[in-house]
């Protein structure tokens, strides 16, 4: 298997985060190159996290350091929230939630389903990536900061989750 | 008009009962998910019910599918994240009235209310 993620899937993020926060935070996002793996200079503090199952079994988390998740927030939602308010991960939660739900969409044909979020907040936490899967990070660049969002597919049906090898 | 708003996340329920008192609906009542709708629609008696699908306890196709079985004819929105055509025919076939998807608009929320609520008075 490849370690680079199919870029239907990559693009069906970048699309997805970016139709979330123009429509609901009215900002417009900027994608670096995605990366395989994780993003190592990202800060790390929150981090809201889907489960996908069906025809694609994996994870998306959205990764955020705290002043940028802070304001995102309070973008999103119209008043600042405190990191420590149940409300507060509510509002990072259905933003993961949006991203995920519009990026099945776009699965080619594919039927997945999505759990319903968690959400993690500690000062430079990781969240571990399952084994066996092929992960990607996007970094992402928006007025609010940066943030990443990670993607990891463990299994696909009826396409590849892997860019085919280079003949 | 009273409205019930049907969704697991405050912030959500927030947005939208904000939209709907922007567009003068202001009877909101708010639920946090299908189990807790059942036990509310009786008293509330709603004009329309905003749902979202994917909740824990019990999910908005399975409350949709509960409430017209008692045979309530309110009208429903069903305001979800579930983008695929198979869930849109599916959500239809349960009951529902009309579809947005998330993230959306208030703008659009209002328009297909208005529709919603039009298509329903104009029905014979």
């Amino acid at each position: 298997m490849s370690n680079a993620l199919n870029p239907i899937y990559v693009t069906a993020f970048i699309e997805a985060t970016q139709n979330v926060f123009q429509t609901m935070l009215h900002q417009k996002v900027s994608f670096g190159k995605p990366v395989p793996g994780r993003l190592p200079h990202l800060e790390n503090d929150v981090s809201a996290i889907i489960g996908m199952t069906g025809d694609v079994v994996g994870t998306v988390v959205l990764s955020l350091p705290a002043a940028t998740a802070s304001k995102i927030v309070e973008c999103f939602v119209g008043s600042p929230i405190d990191i420590k308010n149940d409300d507060f991960a509510d509002a990072v939660g259905e933003l993961v939630n949006m991203i995920s739900g519009g990026a099945k969409a776009k699965f080619d044909g594919q039927q997945v389903r999505i759990s319903c979020p968690s959400v993690v907040i500690g000062q430079g936490h990781t969240v571990q990536q399952p084994s066996g899967s092929v992960c990607i990070s996007i970094p992402c660049e928006s007025s609010c900061g940066g943030f990443s969002v990670d993607v990891s597919i463990k299994k696909v049906g009826v396409s590849q989750a892997s860019e085919p090898a280079a003949a | 008009m009273r409205v019930m708003v049907i969704d697991d996340s405050k912030t959500m329920r927030n947005i939208e009962r904000s939209i709907l008192n922007q567009l003068g609906y202001t009877e909101v009542e708010e639920a946090c998910n299908g189990q807790d709708a059942l036990t509310k629609v009786a008293a509330f008696n709603p004009d329309l019910l905003l749902v979202d699908w994917n909740m824990p306890n019990m999910d908005g196709i399975t409350f949709v599918k509960a409430y017209r079985e008692q045979g309530h004819k309110t009208a429903i929105i069903m305001v979800t994240t579930e983008n695929e055509k198979t869930r849109v025919i599916e959500a239809i076939k349960a009951g529902v009235n009309n579809y947005v998807v998330k993230p959306f608009t208030p703008e659009l929320l209002g328009e297909r209310i208005n529709d919603t609520m039009a298509k329903l008075e104009s029905a014979p």
